[in-house]
């Protein structure tokens, strides 16, 4: 019995191989979009850290003298007493024309070593014992061939250009420093108890790896992958439940046939979830596979950007991660189920003898609409009462999803009110048939209008929070990185012999000294800075007091940052209090994107008044742009600084914008993905609604209307509803963008964007939803138009 | 760490790398010296380092009970492996430091592992006074000799501090310190403190337990102890509760396991007893670490009259460490009762 | 003569005979004519020929002397919608439209509505009270009298009737028909019914009966 019924079940396959390839390529491509986001998110992160560890090791935190070098003696006395260090010795060595960047570490201790793509080469002997070895990249080595008195090198993709990493022995002689140690690295593992460090070596200060403005634009970078992971999740949830649900109707007079041939309704229930089952992981895998090469497609572009980040070649390869394949597969079963669960109890629920519902168009879908319009809002509601009681990136990613959701759900009502409202004031016969017609059909399409409504709304919202980042954060990274070049000095004293040297080389030489303190009871910074024009002309203020850089100059003013000034309510007129005896008014509040903490800028002669020992070692520089590459070879020769101590501020910003510019890229391909999944997904449903559509054109036919006309019709159609649903899209994706940049942007990083808005972005969108529509709906419009009348006789002929 | 990094790091460690036999320990000893059955130990020097010799450890364990009554074990084992038979100042230095620490309980195993570059001070045995240490983890000599010491060692989620008294004499194994580990004459250079009575602290998760009980040192070394053929070992440090202890191993070889064993008597004197004598046998094996490991023996010694059980405390004493092993306490059953330590490579 | 259908033949593609072979059939206008037949015997086929809703594959069909085989697609969806007229045994109205625009649909696609007519035709038919209703919740006998009123509002010259009280039980049938009757009547349409009822037959003007694809 099970065979026969599963045979029949599975024969309606077989015969409709067309509704087949259409239920297994909508759950496939709904489950390829989901996991190429998180494939590129997982392997994005994955890269990021994997560069970050190679030249920082992932430790996150340093040691560094306050000044020179760390004596060995150190490093064994932090050991010893049980902290879990790894010494770093780096510096430049001239070989012939070519700078040579030597990094030597502890193989023993260091987190991250390379692979080096000769195995078999590396002895360890002969990594540790003298003469050594050196690892380069392939194009390092290929400079260095003829260097006679370099160590042996052995080739490995995972190290920037012109670095060489090895053993902290070899280090110490090719750099002729005996004994000494540039930072300490922090491992991640320390035991419990360890005596503090400002006892056992005082010379010593903690500081982060250079790395974290890099982390903070990875992190808006992984925000908007993530927040489009969970929106395409969304849209993709709805293509898996419209096509599921589908293949329940399309069936609906077999099962009935096969309840009434004597088939238990548990046996039917439990086949058609086997059914739903083997289909969501057949079409689950499949969309794994698409959804890898998507991700592949997608992913140089993201190795690209780390590249230009860390100089690091980055693999844009693909591992497959076994979280990625489970999140993939769990989605298509899950979606599916999910989707499935309203089939299966009613296939359970169905009456044998039920009058063949026509078209579910009238009383039922009416009252479906009713609930839709009250759960709708309930939904939105209930997003804004998460956010308000729970609060937090999960209360803004809860409103996030009863703000999608709700949207979709008022969808319907909406569009049914919209329609019946033009066909009020349509005049023409063909107009109020067509408007009519759209009403009727609507309870088919709105799982496809929903995800095209959700795609939309992903479109424009995390469109414009990208393009509101991106415009925001360079005109920061202008008005904030103004000097050419930044140098960091590894002591006052360097720091006082740097400022000398430059002096006379350069327009200004700005110094960035500043002191930890305690503002408004939370811990900051106070900068002191030198009145000069670069300030005036180019500081981000967003509020100002009259006259403010004269009172900030006459150390009679404060300046603070855009987070303190929120937290604390410090705007321009009020008193804050710097230190002990030590108060003045804030004259101007100036945005600080990428930083969680209070800062204040004072005078410079303010701040070393009240503050003794402020370090002298950071500079911003100007210099004509096209002389500071110049400047910054010689600065690194003349003071034998290390790479990261002189930063081209072409160099920063150029990283960020690349990171942004493929971020662009990227949404932007996923956005046309998911416009093309939505548009996929009306396509499906409109063919499903062919056969129930026969009825209904044929009479118009029967009296004397084209099938030319009723093609065009039939695209109008599904253009007037990817348009209506295109203009209810907008304002959910700018309610979506300004979630995005208002709560989860400010409870991600603690600091507010401004929304610009970019309305030739959404005239596009409109084209682009409206070429989904159109050709979603070109397939049916042909197959109407090529008709052959006796097909539509049979609706005359046949008994339905 | 990444698995490149501990691809690496075992290359790093020659005497330990999976080149041939367990830990590459099979691996010819150019340059180093070999172990001579002619040398007679001397003390306090041979405590020390030996540097001319590939490879040498410390190794300690311990079976203890605690105040609230229940069974623990620990480890503290210093390795030494040198990349060329000679010392030198600074990162020159050709030898390589790892340490190893455990604790077991019958369901938990805490693991712990540091490394060092010899040359700079941050890990090194001196032998007089006694003084074996990495970072923070020592094992220092509170009299002359090793008779009396303290012990100790932390990772991120345990430590422990104990001091060791020495019951009897030191036990030279095998032939006056001697040891052969295969029929083609491999051998080490080996002796023993097997009668240690250890007081102290052990500090868990759950907060701080004071134990007493019994420690058992090893010092050897060698520059070549396992043939190419054998794939690792099974090593027993047996204290009965008459007072007679018992050391014994099995190298496992593909030409045919090589077996023996040393019985002490309870007032200390030693009988190194001929290949063969010892029969060990696995009864239970378990799924440890993704692998089958045997975790009860039978072992046989007809000599003695010995026919015990040999079951670990806890199964799962896995040191998942850069070259994995076994190493945990065990309680015996059978002709005669007591406790003792096992270890296990190779598996 | 209105309609001439001169020896038409029509074979479906894969069936081994023809369903018309050779078959005419005048009518006059104002001419009612009943088409009996045993089931599958064609009359259907021979009435959407007629409406130019299908093919033919040999001899000609004239409506006022224009001949239907030079007509393209829109040739013939124009005769449709201007001198004919169809009624089908299942109603096939739209069921997406109200019965006031089912009712005025087709006149409207013809260009030829005329509000005062078809008021008068949904009062003639009895369906001034249900405007507003949709097809769906109305009875068959009132379902086919929105499709008469449907064709009768485009003013035909000549309405083809499949079975129309086909579905209907006797009572509610006759009253469609003598409705149908009284219209083509004041109209002064032709009527070709298509129908295996003798007693229906037998009202009309005149009757032919259709075996094994031909007229006797
Ligand atoms: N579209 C079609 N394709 C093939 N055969 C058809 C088609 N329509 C009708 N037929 C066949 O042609 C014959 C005549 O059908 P029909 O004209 O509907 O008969 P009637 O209306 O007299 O019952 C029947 O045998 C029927 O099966
Ligand atoms: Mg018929």
């Amino acid at each position: 019995m099970i065979a026969a019924a599963l045979g029949a079940l599975l024969s309606h396959w077989r015969r409709q191989p067309g509704q087949f390839a259409t239920l297994v390529l909508g759950l496939a491509l709904a489950t390829a979009l989901w996991s190429a986001v998180q494939a590129i998110n997982a392997e994005a992160r994955a890269s990021y850290a994997r560069a970050a560890a190679q030249l920082g090791g992932d430790a996150g935190l340093v040691l560094k003298a306050r000044s020179g070098a760390i004596p060995l003696a150190t490093y064994v006395a932090l050991r010893r007493a049980g902290w879990q260090v790894s010494p770093v010795l780096e510096g430049r060595t001239r070989i012939g024309q070519t700078s040579l960047r030597i990094l030597g570490v502890d193989g023993l201790t260091y987190p991250v070593m390379p692979a080096s793509e000769t195995t078999d080469a590396t002895d360890p002997a002969a990594i540790l014992l003298p003469p050594g070895r050196l690892f380069v990249t392939p194009a390092t080595a290929e400079a260095l061939a003829n260097a006679p008195d370099l160590p042996p090198r052995i080739t490995t993709p995972d190290l920037p250009e012109g670095v060489a990493l090895t053993d902290i022995g070899t280090a110490e002689r090719l750099l002729a420093r005996t004994g000494e140690i540039t930072r300490l690295l922090v491992l991640p593992d320390q035991p419990a108890g360890l005596p503090p460090l400002s006892q056992l070596a005082p010379d010593l200060e903690l500081s982060e790896t250079g790395q974290g403005d890099v982390a903070r634009l990875t992190d808006s970078f992984h925000l908007n992958l993530t927040a489009f992971g969970l929106l395409s999740f969304a849209v993709g949830l709805f293509i898996v439940h419209g096509t599921a649900g589908l293949a329940f109707e399309q069936r609906r007079a077999m099962f009935r046939t096969l309840r009434a041939l004597g088939l238990p309704a548990r046996t039917l229930t439990l086949l058609v979830l086997g059914e739903l089952l083997a289909l969501a992981l057949l079409s689950g895998l499949l969309g794994l596979v698409l959804g890898y090469f998507v991700a592949a497609v997608l992913l140089p572009d993201v190795a690209a950007t780390l590249r230009g980040l860390y100089g690091a070649p980055v693999e844009g390869g693909l591992t497959l991660r076994p979280a990625w394949v489970a999140s993939g597969l769990g989605m298509a079963v899950g979606g599916a189920l999910l989707a499935g669960v309203q089939g299966v109890v009613k296939v359970a629920r169905m009456p044998i003898l039920a009058a063949p519902g026509l078209l579910a168009w009238s009383g039922a879908a009416r009252r479906g609409r009713w609930r839709m319009a009250l759960a709708g809002p309930a939904l939105m509601l209930g997003g804004v009462l998460a956010l308000w009681q729970v609060g937090g990136l999960l209360g803004g990613f809860m409103l996030l999803g009863g703000l999608m959701l709700g949207a979709a759900l008022l969808l319907p009502p909406l569009l049914a009110g919209l329609l019946a409202l033009g066909g009020r004031c349509a005049t023409g016969v063909t107009g109020q048939w067509l408007l009519a017609d759209l009403r009727a059909q609507l309870p088919g399409l709105t799982l496809a209008l929903m995800a095209l409504l959700l795609a939309l709304a992903t479109n424009v919202g995390v469109g414009t929070m990208v393009s509101s980042f991106r415009l925001t954060f360079t005109g920061w990274l202008d008005q904030r990185l103004t000097s050419e070049l930044y140098i960091y000095a590894e002591s006052d004293r360097q720091g006082a012999a740097l400022e000398d040297w430059l002096r006379p080389r350069t327009e200004a030489v700005l110094p960035i000294r500043y002191a930890e303190a305690e503002l408004a009871g939370a811990p900051g910074r106070i900068y002191g800075i030198v009145d000069h024009a670069t300030y005036r002309d180019n500081w981000p203020i967003i509020a100002a007091a009259p006259g403010g850089w004269d009172r900030v100059a006459d150390s009679t003013g404060v300046l603070v940052n855009e987070q303190l000034a929120r937290r604390e309510g410090l705007w321009p007129g009020t008193t804050l209090t710097l230190g002990p005896g030590w108060q003045a008014e804030v004259v101007g509040v100036y945005s600080d994107y990428g930083n969680p903490n209070a800062q204040a800028i004072v005078a410079m002669p303010a701040l070393l008044a009240h503050v003794p020992n402020v370090p002298n070692r950071q500079f911003g520089i100007r210099i004509a742009p096209e002389k500071a590459p110049t400047l910054a070879a010689e600065l690194r020769a003349a003071f034998d600084l290390p790479e990261t101590s002189v930063v081209d501020n072409a160099a920063v910003k150029a990283a960020s914008l690349a990171i942004f510019e493929k971020t662009f890229v990227v949404t932007a391909a996923l956005n046309v993905l998911t416009l093309g999944v939505a548009g996929f997904a009306i396509l499906t449903s409109l063919l499903t609604l062919w056969t129930m559509r026969l009825p209904h054109v044929a009479p118009v036919w029967a009296m004397g209307m084209t099938r030319k006309a009723l093609a065009r019709i039939e695209i109008l159609r599904s253009l007037a509803l990817a348009g209506l649903t295109a203009l209810l899209a907008l304002p959910l994706g700018l309610v979506l963008a300004k979630v995005l940049l208002d709560v989860i942007n400010v409870t991600a990083f603690g600091w507010q964007l401004p929304m610009y808005l970019f309305p030739l972005d959404w005239l596009r969108l409109l084209a682009l939803a409206l070429l989904a529509g159109a050709l979603a709906a070109a397939l049916p419009a042909t197959r109407l138009r090529r008709l052959p009348p006796a097909d539509l006789l049979k609706v005359f002929a046949h008994e339905r | 760490m990444n698995a490149r990094l501990l691809a690496l790091l075992l290359l790093c460690l020659p005497g330990f790398a999976t080149a041939q036999g367990f830990a590459g320990l099979g691996t010819d000893a150019q340059g180093f010296a070999v172990p001579d059955p002619a040398h007679r130990l001397s003390f306090p020097a041979d405590h020390g380092a030996h540097p001319e010799f590939r490879i040498e450890w410390w190794y300690l364990t311990a079976t203890l009970t605690g105040e609230d009554g229940r069974d623990y074990g620990i480890q503290w084992t210093l390795f030494r492996s040198a990349l060329a038979p000679y010392e030198a100042e600074g990162w020159a230095s050709p030898q390589l430091w790892m340490a190893h620490a455990a604790l077991t309980t019958p369901d938990r195993h805490f693991v712990a592992e540091r490394r060092a570059r010899g040359g700079i001070g941050q890990a090194g045995v001196s032998a007089e006074p006694f003084l074996a240490y990495l970072d923070d983890w020592e094992m220092r000599a509170t009299a002359p000799g090793i008779v009396a010491l303290s012990l100790s060692a932390r990772g991120q989620d345990f430590s422990y501090a104990l001091t060791l008294e020495a019951q009897g004499p030191l036990v030279l194994q095998g032939d006056q310190g001697y040891s052969v580990k295969s029929r083609d004459g491999h051998a080490s250079h080996y002796y023993s403190q097997p009668a240690y009575d250890v007081t102290g602290t052990l500090t868990l998760p759950d907060g701080p337990v004071r134990v007493t009980g019994q420690g058992w040192l090893d010092r050897e070394w060698s520059s070549q102890p396992l043939s190419g053929t054998q794939s690792g070992w099974d090593w027993f440090s047996l204290s009965f509760e008459g007072g007679e202890k018992m050391m014994g191993f099995r190298l496992r070889d593909t030409a045919g396991d090589f077996t023996a064993a040393t019985w002490i008597s309870p007032d200390g004197s030693a009988e190194a007893l001929p290949e063969g004598a010892l029969s060990v046998e696995p009864l239970t094996t378990s799924q440890v670490a993704g692998r089958g490991v045997p975790t009860r023996w039978r072992l046989d010694l007809p000599a003695k009259g010995l026919s015990v059980d040999v079951t670990a405390l806890n199964p799962q004493a896995w040191m998942t460490t850069s070259f994995p092993y076994w190493e945990g306490p065990v309680t015996i059953t059978g002709s005669h009762a007591g406790k003792g330590y096992l270890e296990m490579t190779g598996y | 003569m209105l309609l001439d259908i001169d020896k038409v033949s029509r074979i479906y593609p894969g069936a081994e005979r023809p369903v018309l072979n050779h078959v005419s059939l005048r009518l006059d206008a104002c001419e009612t004519l009943a088409l009996t037949g045993e089931s599958g015997s064609g009359k259907s086929t021979l009435l959407h020929l007629a409406g130019a809703l299908d093919h033919f594959d040999a001899g000609e069909i004239r409506l006022d002397g224009q001949a239907y085989s030079p007509l393209d697609d829109a040739g013939r969806a124009a005769l449709r919608r201007g001198p004919v007229a169809l009624v089908f045994q299942q109603f096939n109205l739209v069921p997406s439209l109200t019965v006031a625009q089912n009712l005025a649909f087709h006149a409207r696609l013809g260009g030829r509505h005329d509000p005062a007519w078809t008021a008068h035709l949904a009062e003639r038919l009895g369906l001034g009270a249900l405007p507003d209703r949709y097809p769906e919740t109305l009875s068959g006998g009132q379902q086919q009298r929105v499709a008469i009123g449907r064709a009768m509002a485009l003013r035909p010259r000549l309405l083809l009737a499949d079975e129309p009280t086909g579905n209907l039980d006797e009572a509610t049938g006759d009253a469609v028909l003598d409705l149908m009757l009284e219209l083509v009547a004041e109209t002064g349409a032709a009527l070709l019914l298509v129908t295996h009822s003798e007693r229906i037959a037998a009202r009309l003007s005149r009757r032919v009966h259709l075996t094994k694809g031909d007229i006797r």
